[in-house]
């Protein structure tokens, strides 16, 4: 029978089919970090249990972790939050506890999970893979079954290496044709949410498929994954091609020599099925995709950056209505007005969704002989790894940023959700590469606004939104 | 794990959709490595008008008069009605054991993101499901009386309203038994531990990188 890839890849992980409907399903990679492991561990130690398979695992703190040269210099102990000191401290101990490999705070190696775990072939096509954290979706682009779990499911990882689950449906996400220039897949993601609402995948996988989907890069794919939690959806998928074996190929944790011939095998069959049947169909046309701005604080909230902020007085029901008003009141913009006339004060690229090399390229070539406008407070680049920015220093993406006025930090979670010092100030505007407009997520009373890293330079430079097309 | 069977609760209405966890628990207070003492800091950007750090004395801070948990009728409240899509975004367990923390038991709304319905039972907090008109009912009838409680009954899968009605939802009888007998999970996955090394065996042929 015709299967979905997300099918093939339950099926080939089913350790035991229960009568009441769940299933057991093992776990080939689990990924950690600092904030959702630590009471994990601790349920180990009370339960005098121990990790059933130590290699499964892979840990690097990301979320806490400061990304000024001054407090890093130090290592942990420079760390001057106290709480996010003793977290990240946590981590190293409960690691070293049990045996569990890990990328400490000035590991060339550390960065944000989601960016290390591809970055080091930890992430390959076929595995299922889970962390702490919800967007682990992001490692879907491998044709990996890859979904966040909460801190019980992390212990429960940690001592059984498998999950209780039900199946999910299946939801394809066709994405067809060719993007105009200066249109990404962050653009792409945001149209999708746009369309769909935030819990229009819940209770789905969510396979993106169609030319301009295989036509992206790994790195394209992994922002588009990631993103697939805030349409509702735990796990987002892209079929396994080229691009992605040419990504995985000579990564440090990836098969060599005859294994990797056998995997390239196996993995070449991790695609949907030409004939197979989605529990539902959801068709988007790129070349009619617009770069994206979001004007709330939900990631369904979003315009075309030459659109304007919706009228609550035009919202198609009641619920509706009190939502954008209550948004517009958060963000403080009113009904109507232009996404281009929206002042900015800091600007963020970085983040799980867009701290890779691809993207730092991209704003890069925006940002490359100009200058941040003046108005701004701060303009932030922080790549997703040590890897990454040491790569990005080879190409000298470093100096071009430096040059026109960002700063350029060590990397981490950063900005994306303020449990470090990166923050935004009350009632600040934000243009950010992350993944989340939630009220207070980037700081108490901070308004962000989700972009792609070339719509963000280019803000960086106007100071407010502006059409990269035409930039 | 605190076992449910049944449970008369107050009940406080959360009239706004897609409650995120971010709302539900602030960033700042997941840098704790315990499991408790989330409670004082639920809904915390709601629930005060200052900015909440985490070791604060939360009695001393200033209180949002208009936020519901805030409402003198709605003290000691143990159940939760709210909309669609409740507990969206991150994985963050802190969500749920800020919620059970504060003293909510169960939780009523038209849908839940996947991720938190999937947390919520594991922590003894019952999630139910109540189609968009009901929970719209609900609102109107707990903002007309004072004192409006659900009786919630797990085992029969009901909620009873003040007048009576009869209410019933649905429930994955694996979640129910492990809720109603307070189980942990992993005690129940190792009961399969010859079945998850028999998988292991195999596989070791089939994809031996996965196990280097």
């Amino acid at each position: 029978m015709a299967q979905t890839l997300y099918d093939k890849l339950w099926d080939a992980h089913l350790v035991k089919q229960r009568d009441d409907g769940t299933a057991l399903i093992y776990i080939d990679r689990h990924l950690l970090h600092e904030v959702t492991s630590p009471q994990a561990f601790e349920g180990l130690r009370l339960a005098n249990r121990k990790p059933w398979r130590l290699n499964a695992n892979l840990a690097t703190p990301d979320h806490n972790v400061p990304t000024t040269l001054k407090e890093r210099a130090q290592g942990v102990s420079g760390i001057e939050d106290e709480t996010s000191r003793i977290q990240v401290q946590t981590l190293d101990d409960n690691c070293d506890e049990f045996g569990i490999t890990e990328f400490k705070i000035n590991d060339l190696r550390q960065g944000i999970v989601h960016v290390v775990g591809p970055e080091q072939g930890a992430t390959l096509p076929g595995m299922t893979l889970v962390c702490g954290d919800s967007h682990t979706a992001t490692h879907g682009a491998f044709a990996a079954l890859a979904h966040g779990v909460g801190t019980s499911e992390v212990e429960h990882v940690l001592a059984t290496q498998c999950l209780i689950q039900r199946k999910m449906k299946n939801l394809l996400i066709q994405v067809d044709g060719e993007l105009q220039p200066g249109v990404t897949a962050k653009d792409i993601i945001l149209a999708v949410i746009g369309e769909i609402g935030t819990a229009g995948g819940t209770g789905y996988a969510m396979e993106f498929a169609g030319s301009a989907i295989s036509s992206l890069s790994m790195e394209g794919r992994m922002t588009i994954c990631n993103m697939a939690i805030e349409a509702g959806a735990r796990v987002g998928l892209v079929g396994c091609d080229q691009i992605t074996l040419d990504y995985v190929k000579g990564r440090p944790f990836a098969p060599k020599g005859e294994q990797w011939d056998q995997a390239v095998a196996y993995w070449n069959t991790l695609h949907s099925d030409a004939d197979a049947v989605f529990d539902k169909v959801v068709k988007l046309d790129a070349a009619s995709i617009e770069p994206q701005v979001s004007w709330g604080t939900s990631p369904e909230m979003v315009v075309a950056v030459n659109g304007r902020v919706p009228d609550p007085a035009k919202a198609a029901d009641e619920n509706l209505r009190k939502s954008w008003e209550a948004a517009l009141k958060y963000m403080g913009l009113k009904p109507n007005q232009a996404i281009t006339d929206i002042q900015l004060d800091r600007v963020f690229i970085g983040s799980c969704t867009n701290s890779r090399i691809e993207d730092l390229r991209a704003a890069a070539e925006v940002a490359k002989g100009r200058k941040v406008a003046a108005t701004l407070k701060q303009a932030l680049v922080v790549p997703g790894s040590g890897l990454v920015k040491q790569q990005a220093e080879e190409e000298g993406l470093d100096k071009i940023f430096i040059e026109a006025g960002f700063e350029w930090r060590e990397p981490g979670c950063s900005m994306c959700l303020a449990m470090n010092a990166d923050k935004l100030g009350q009632g600040e505007h934000c243009a950010s590469t992350s993944n989340r407009n939630f009220e207070g997520r980037q700081g108490y009373g901070g308004r962000t606004h989700l972009v792609s890293p070339a719509m963000a330079a280019a803000a960086a430079i106007a100071g407010h939104f502006v059409d990269v097309r035409e930039f | 794990m605190q076992k449910f069977t049944q449970l008369n609760g107050l009940v406080a209405p959360l009239d706004r959709a897609n409650v995120d966890t971010d709302l539900i628990i602030p960033k700042q207070f997941l840098k704790s490595i315990k499991r408790t003492g989330f409670g004082p800091n639920l809904f915390d950007e709601l629930r005060y008008l200052d900015e909440g750090f985490p070791g604060q004395d939360c009695s001393q801070r200033p209180l949002n008069p208009d936020f519901v948990l805030n409402q003198p009728r709605f003290q000691q409240s143990e159940v939760l009605l709210s909309r669609q899509n409740f507990g969206c975004g991150s994985s963050r367990e802190h969500a749920p054991w800020a919620l059970v923390d504060y003293g909510f038991r169960a939780v009523i709304a038209p849908s839940f993101a996947d991720i938190f319905f999937n947390n919520a039972p594991k922590n003894g907090l019952l999630l139910i499901q109540l189609d968009e008109n009901t929970v719209d009912r609900l609102f109107n009838e707990v903002n007309a009386s004072e004192g409006y409680r659900l009786l919630i009954d797990l085992p029969a899968q009901t909620v009873t309203t003040p007048s009576g009605e009869v209410l019933r939802f649905e429930m994955d009888p694996f979640r129910k038994h492990c809720l109603i007998e307070g189980l942990d999970d992993i005690g129940i996955t190792l009961q399969d531990a010859d079945a998850i090394k028999a998988y292991e065996a195999k596989q070791a042929a089939h994809t031996p990188w996965i196990f280097n």
